[in-house]
């Protein structure tokens, strides 16, 4: 039998920057290796480290259990300590996710906006006409897959 | 269309208020006749619930479209059912003449 599929995490806010270099390495001066933060686990530390919330109600806001909550965080953790000491490279994407809503981000002003009517498509920036901007939902592919994309590009 | 616009005081010159619920004017503009109407926020200091009693005083006024700095949990969910489009700005830095100009180009 096959394991019961992961349940989608909720997240309000993707990241503005999508990762970390390190610099300055002391000890060899070949490429950083990867690691990965998935946005549930980035998500699960913007609640609990920056918003201050207490972990039941971060599990709540991610539509969680509050255990499982706290195994995303742990993971999270791990990850940073782990990218800390060893001098690793951090990337965050993937995830199993969802957005709260369909979100767009326009790169001509910075904003962020919603599709309050699913019927419509968005065709332009409501604030400030651009017609460069994209969807949120672009985050959510699986990194590996994102990886070999961007070699394949090279 | 009506837009609203969270402020920092109640002339054309204030800043964007960074918060929705407690923020401490919002700016209703009219698009079609420019009319601009400030509202003071009655739910600045709330301890509780700011955000779901702010979104009911918009509601009221028939706005399409929300422009601020945060949205929060509680919001989201209220603001997607009543189909009022949000606008994420995280520009404090900018007034509200700054943002009528940016909507009417």
């Amino acid at each position: 039998m096959s394991p019961r599929p992961v349940k989608l995490r909720k997240i309000s806010d993707p990241p503005i920057i999508s990762g970390f270099k390190p610099y300055g390495n002391k000890k060899s001066n070949s490429k950083p290796v990867i690691t990965f933060l998935n946005l549930e686990e980035y998500e699960a530390l913007r609640l609990c480290d920056y918003m201050m919330f207490d972990q039941l109600q971060a599990s709540s806001a991610m539509n969680v259990s509050r255990p499982t909550l706290t195994r995303i965080y742990a993971r999270a953790r791990k990850k940073i300590a782990e990218a800390f000491v060893l001098g690793k490279q951090i990337i965050i994407e993937g995830g199993k996710i969802y957005f709260d809503s369909e979100w767009y981000n326009c790169k001509s002003c910075g904003c962020v906006f919603n599709n309050p009517d699913k019927q419509k498509i968005i065709a332009e920036c409501p604030l400030c006409r651009a017609k460069n901007f994209t969807n949120y939902s672009e985050f959510t592919h699986e990194p590996e897959e994102s990886l070999k994309r961007k070699r394949n590009k090279k | 269309m009506k837009v609203a616009i969270t402020s920092t005081g109640n002339s054309i010159d204030s800043k964007l208020d960074q918060r929705f619920g407690r923020c401490s004017h919002f700016m209703i503009y009219d698009t079609e006749t420019k009319g601009m109407e400030f509202i003071p926020n009655p739910n600045k200091d709330a301890q509780e619930g700011a955000g779901p009693a702010s979104v009911q005083l918009v509601a009221s006024r028939n706005v399409e479209k929300i422009i601020s700095g945060e949205f929060g949990i509680k919001i989201k969910s209220l603001l997607d059912s009543l189909k009022i489009q949000m606008i994420v700005l995280k520009e404090p830095e900018k007034n509200l003449e700054d943002i009528i100009n940016m909507i009417n180009k």
